[in-house]
């Protein structure tokens, strides 16, 4: 037995592993493959499309790569630096774009983050039509985004549209341009994507919610907590991991905008709507320029990377 | 944006896959030799083929009412053709475009591809099609069969890439009910700068803002393109080597779209496509838009519609106009049998696009146009003049982004962002290295 102390508790009692036959404590060889074939059929998998893609990429990032064309010259770091150089002709779009992702994030986020959490909360009660309730409020996010942008397109049209009618017709101004001028197309944007996206996140909260163990709501009660020492203390914190896994998604989520504002504001007034995905899909598959565009993915990932690391850092901090 | 032409079918088409986005590291896996010379010079240039059966994969954009003319089209071409099979897949222009190349260097592109006329130098620039000057030669086809416009722009390099098929310019679509309630003669839509204004003020006077300008492409963008080569401006200088988009005429042109605004003839903030659903509801009285929506009016006799060339706001006739052209895609092992029998189809089809009219498009070849039958389709016939004057994008590799450019400087001008003037300054200068970098990128 003295030979197999090491593998730990959980062997003691099993046979040894085919490969163990060989001398000298060497019993534990064949298990330590035994995760790594575990993994197998995910690392080949993620190798072929995350790993590689990644690395493609960067080779892309340091060329001039256009499909079609024979020539594909090394440019080494040009491409990167012409997103910081502001002779070059994609600076003012880059930049552009990067502004109008990083308006949307802001804004979006914390409603994203919030309000989905009231609505589950309520959800979480038990009245009658909680079914009805959840189904409606889940219901926006199964549309396409081509479908929510089409009809909230033709539904904030400042002309036409159904939003500014029924806004005069209770006496408010009924000339809002709501897709054509900022600071109402934001308004937009962010105000149609909590309206097709709660649900998703709500949906997660509820599921939150009924892990709480009630014993714990029931012990607070008796201390004499009253609704909003519950929610602080029992809620919250039973809520932590949900909450950065909600808040990291929808972060990602929100950076990655694109359909939304190529429906319904098409990037109006000028380019201010238009965001950073959208940049790339244009340059890539536009305008033929899969280095420029492989640049611009690699630096937006890295921030987005740096961002999330942030987000997990600040949520292991208030655990301790 | 890629031009595409219908805006209705924008609505149905809209869903850009947010997946695209995804594809551009994996496109870059298909390698990419596409052959340097792919089979020209073969058999006699599409007069007739005779050798063993060939299938042939043709790719279109055509996804509204006109392609199930082409389809059947395509269909009788097939019956007539024992020895030529021709297959027909149809995708969204904007999907369409950025899938050919992939296609093209992984070996799975099409034989045949219809392409608009302001793509072909950026494909030609690209080696994704052929050389078809062979064609034209055996088909004895010359500038005299089509309008020069047309004819000329399927050139880059000195050498042809593109059969045109037709030409779509922007058409003039006026209200008669409301012309009508305003006072005015719903039979005689103006048609010059002063007939114009005075129609806007007199439907002002009765309440209705006569001619609303969309800030998008789709049409405001084609308007201010249309009414800048009325000043007599260009978009380019004569190599496209500068940008010129903010010329005094440009200016000019843009500055009279802009004061319609601010003299109420136009509500501010006019959405997408809202400019044409007002036509169509009776809000407003004119707007400027494709031909394409002619087969649109139609399906709605009740709206009143009419349509009429372009009127002559500035000192000379011009209209934004694109036109489809047939070309043929280069294969990594050129099949010559493959290639006759592509040029065989491209000639059939652009003898019979008289058929391809019905489907609201002027057609290219002039015996055609000038035929009884063609005069007998009401409104397509109508737009057909404006074929002599109408203002082609030129051919240049990589112009779509230029083009983009020049939109959106329309777009800050028509929302006040800027002044005409700053707007169009700070989009030539922004052109200006766009096509320094188009230089560079293609060498030309």
């Amino acid at each position: 037995m003295a030979d197999v102390i090491e593998v730990g508790a959980a062997h003691r009692d099993a046979p040894p592993p085919a490969g163990s036959k060989t001398r000298g404590g060497a019993t534990n060889r064949g298990s330590r493959a035994t995760p790594y074939l575990f993994l197998a059929p995910y690392l080949v998998l993620f190798g072929v499309f995350g790993l590689l893609p990644i690395i493609f990429g960067l080779w892309l990032s340091v060329h001039q790569w256009d499909l079609q064309l024979p020539n594909r010259p090394f440019v080494g770091l040009d491409n990167y630096k012409d997103l910081f150089d502001s002779d070059s002709a994609i600076y003012g779009d880059w930049w552009s774009s990067v502004r109008a992702t990083g308006i949307f994030t802001v804004f979006s986020v914390p409603l994203l983050v919030a309000v989905p959490l009231g609505l589950a909360l309520l959800l979480n009660r038990s009245f009658p039509g909680r079914t009805f309730f959840r189904a409606v409020y889940f219901a926006p996010y199964v549309l396409g985004v081509a479908v929510i942008g089409l009809l909230w397109r033709f539904l904030l049209d400042a002309n036409l549209g159904l939003v500014n009618r029924l806004l005069g017709a209770v006496g408010l101004p009924s000339d809002t341009p709501w897709v054509t001028d900022v600071p109402w197309a934001w308004v937009s944007l962010v105000g149609v994507t909590v309206w097709w996206t709660s649900g998703f996140n709500a949906v997660i909260y509820l599921a939150g919610l009924q892990d709480i163990s009630p014993e714990l709501y029931e012990a607070a009660r008796m201390d004499g907590a009253n609704g909003w020492q519950r929610f602080r203390n029992v809620t919250l914190p039973g809520l932590r991991p949900v909450m950065l896994f909600v808040l990291t998604t929808t972060i990602l989520a929100s950076a990655n905008v694109f359909g939304q504002s190529y429906l319904i504001t098409q990037g109006a007034p000028g380019q201010q709507t238009r965001t950073v995905v959208w940049r790339i899909v244009d340059e890539g598959l536009r305008d033929n320029d899969a280095g420029r565009a492989a640049a611009m993915s690699i630096i937006f990932a890295l921030a987005l990377i740096v961002i999330s690391i942030v987000n997990f850092r600040f949520f292991r901090f208030r655990e301790d | 944006m890629i031009q595409n032409e219908m805006s209705r079918r924008r609505l149905l088409g809209l869903g850009v896959g947010l997946g695209a986005a995804a594809s551009l590291t994996l496109a870059g896996c298909g390698g990419g030799s596409a052959t340097k010379s792919g089979g020209t010079a073969s058999g006699n240039g599409g007069k007739d083929y005779t050798g063993p059966k060939v299938s042939l994969n043709l790719w279109n954009g055509f996804t509204g009412g006109d392609g199930d003319i082409f389809k059947k089209l395509v269909e009788q071409f097939n019956s007539e053709h024992q020895n030529i099979a021709v297959a027909v897949n149809t995708y969204r222009w904007e999907d369409y475009y950025s899938k050919l190349p992939g296609a093209v260097s992984s070996g799975s592109g099409p034989d045949i591809a219809v392409m608009h006329m302001d793509q072909l130098a950026t494909f030609a620039a690209r080696g994704v099609i052929t050389e078809l000057d062979d064609v034209a030669k055996a088909l004895e086809l010359s500038e005299g069969d089509f309008a020069p416009t047309v004819w000329k722009g399927g050139i880059y390099n000195n050498k042809r890439y593109g059969i045109p098929l037709d030409m779509h310019p922007l058409g003039f679509y006026y209200n008669k009910a409301v012309m009508q309630k305003a006072g005015l003669d719903p039979n005689k839509p103006p048609t010059d700068k002063d007939e114009f204004t005075a129609a806007l003020t007199e439907l002002k006077k009765s309440g209705v803002q006569g001619f609303w300008i969309s800030p998008f492409q789709f049409t405001g963008g084609m308007t201010f393109y249309s009414l800048l080569h009325q000043w007599g401006g260009t978009l380019f200088d004569a190599d496209v080597a500068k940008a010129t988009f903010n010329s005094d005429p440009a200016v000019e042109a843009c500055t009279w779209l802009v004061d319609l605004i601010k003299q109420g003839h136009s509500p501010a903030n006019v959405g997408q496509d809202a400019d044409y659903l007002a036509l169509k509801s009776g809000k407003n009285a004119f707007n400027f838009n494709g031909i394409w929506q002619i087969n649109d009016i139609a399906k709605d006799p009740n709206a009143q519609i009419g349509v009429a060339e372009v009127p002559q706001i500035g000192s000379q006739k011009a209209v934004w106009a694109n036109s489809h052209n047939f070309t043929i895609v280069k294969q990594r092992s050129a099949d010559n049998n493959k290639v006759s029998g592509a040029k065989v189809f491209i000639n059939w089809l652009s003898e019979h696009s008289l058929d391809w009219a019905k489907g609201g498009q002027v057609p290219a070849r002039k015996q055609v146009r000038e035929s009884a039958e063609f005069k007998g389709i009401k409104d397509v016939s109508t737009l057909a003049p404006e074929l002599e004057y109408a203002a082609f994008p030129p051919a240049a590799p990589g112009l779509g982004e230029v083009l983009t450019t020049f939109y959106t400087s329309f777009n800050e001008a028509a929302l006040g962002k800027k002044s005409p003037k700053q707007a169009l300054d700070d989009g030539v200068a922004k052109a200006n290295k766009q096509l320094e970098d188009n230089r560079k990128k293609y060498g030309s």
